[in-house]
């Protein structure tokens, strides 16, 4: 009886969004008479940052700072239309939205502007600090501001702008049985370094180090804290969490926080943590959905890494010290 | 059945209501008071989303009736800024991105308070200890260490 040590790895693609009949999101811009610009959507912020990132791609777009972006999310009832946050799929189907719906605005807005300064509107570009200036002439400029009151009280335009982005829905083909169920893969990699107790069947998650390769990351640290609490989440769903930790029947499942195992802080793997940023062609400037995928590498990486410290293969989760001991008595028994 | 008078202090203002006997803190504090910081994860005491303090000392205002707590001077994080200034915590919490949904935020921040209160410079186990009635489906934990130390040598800084 023993504390062995092992070591897994595990390699993952995982898509973003989902295409079971059309996955489409819309979203829309308005500017409002101040030149404040106004995203609506349907999509819900819950904690991953959503508002933040789409305040970032519409900023980015119309061309004024982030602050100027007031994002207003998630009802359902008078909102544009999304099919939800989840299947990692908010960045990438809101964000191409919130760029198309951004970019009518700001054609409006450069076309108001153009009417100001008398000039072509093709003429004209964005300082990104809030101003319009003539293509080289900056001295000739204008603010959004003034921009904006001039459309609402003097034009009469709408700065305004509508997105839709849809992937169509993919149907098999009926020779082949290809079809494209989902786009946009990210992809990870984690190494695990565990100790099993083969006495007790106990698993301690010594180190665990990810690669993770998200497109571009629209907002570093935010994409590090998304990527950090998965890799934690990871080796939780690996090792200890379930809904059904009795058998042989639901009924005997817990019922709350006290029989659903989850890991407090004291249990925590060294963690590493590697972003590779590879912009995608069909991306919001080149984003992916690095949501859910970063919480699934660990959990074969892990049950890899228990194989290689007590050689035997775990194919349920979560790897319970008693699956490890029947399956240690198992072997001992061939 | 008749209700319960109760008188505290929060956040260093006079409180009084009238409560049904049996009503928690919790209850109270949110739905009577309005204050609601202290979050409603489990009602049983096991995720410490709820956590308030009660004359110095950690609780669960899920676990506590609100009549125990007549002539008690209670905290919650709505009372940590300062004229408009954040706690060392909250500025801690916020710099090191230790929040995601949110909801445990709180009671991690009440757990961490009563441990610098009583220990100033704690090590990282220490830290550990504190939160270890606290859980966090989001973040690993880890950026909440990083916070609690963070804040724990921004206050010996303005200390010196």
């Amino acid at each position: 009886m023993a504390i062995r040590r092992g070591r897994g790895v595990a390699a993952i693609n995982y898509p973003t969004g989902m295409n079971l009949g059309g996955d489409p999101t819309q979203a829309l811009v308005h500017s409002t008479p101040t030149g404040n610009f106004m995203v609506t959507l349907s999509s819900v912020d819950l904690g991953q940052g959503m508002k933040q990132i789409m305040a970032q791609i519409c900023a980015e777009t119309i061309g004024v700072p982030t602050d100027r972006v007031v994002v207003d999310t998630a009802d359902t009832d008078t909102g544009p239309h999304c099919m939800g946050t989840f299947a990692s799929r908010g960045t990438h189907r809101a964000g191409n939205a919130v760029i198309q719906a951004a970019r009518e605005a700001r054609q409006v807005m450069l076309e108001v502007a153009a009417e100001e300064l008398e000039v072509n509107a093709s003429d004209l570009e964005t300082d990104g600090q809030g101003n319009i200036l003539v293509k080289g002439a900056p001295q000739k400029s204008i603010s959004i501001f003034d921009v904006a009151l001039s459309a609402h009280f003097k034009r009469g335009r709408s700065i305004s702008g509508r997105g839709m982005f849809l992937i169509p829905r993919s149907y098999p083909e009926k020779e082949t049985g290809a079809m494209k169920p989902s786009t946009c893969y990210a992809h990870a990699c984690t190494v695990a370094e565990v100790e099993v107790d083969d006495e007790t069947g106990e698993v301690t998650v010594l180190t665990v180090k990810n690669v993770f390769e998200i497109g571009r990351a629209l907002n570093p640290k935010m994409v590090e804290q998304q990527l950090v609490g998965g890799s934690w989440m990871g080796i939780s769903h690996a090792l200890y969490e379930t809904t059904e930790p009795y058998y042989p029947n639901r009924d005997h499942g817990g019922t709350d926080f006290n029989q659903y195992l989850m890991p407090g802080p004291g249990d925590l793997a060294e963690t590493k943590i590697i972003v590779l940023e590879r912009p995608s062609a069909d991306g919001p400037y080149g984003a992916k959905g690095p949501g859910e995928m970063c919480a699934n590498p660990q959990i074969p990486a892990v049950a890899n890494a228990v194989f290689d410290a007590v050689g035997v293969r775990i194919d349920t989760l979560p790897i319970t010290p008693e699956r490890i001991l029947r399956a240690l008595k198992a072997q001992a028994a061939n | 059945m008749a209700k319960v008078p109760v008188q505290f202090t929060l956040n260093g203002s006079e409180k009084a209501e009238f409560i049904d006997s049996g009503t928690t803190l919790l209850n109270a504090l949110r739905d009577k008071i309005g204050d609601t910081s202290p979050k409603g994860g489990c009602h049983q005491g096991t995720c410490g989303a709820c956590s308030v303090i009660i004359d110095g000392e950690l609780r669960l205002s899920c676990l506590t009736l609100a009549e125990t707590c007549d002539g008690a001077a209670i905290t919650t994080t709505l009372g940590l800024a300062e004229g408009g200034v954040m706690h060392p915590l909250q500025r801690a919490f916020l710099d090191t991105f230790a929040t995601q949904c949110g909801f445990c935020t709180p009671g991690m921040i009440m757990a961490a308070k009563v441990l610098l209160d009583h220990t100033p410079n704690p090590s990282r186990d220490e830290v550990i200890e504190a939160l270890s009635g606290n859980i966090c489906r989001c973040t690993g934990y880890e950026p909440i260490i990083q916070a609690v130390l963070r804040a724990a040598r921004a206050n010996s800084q303005n200390a010196a």
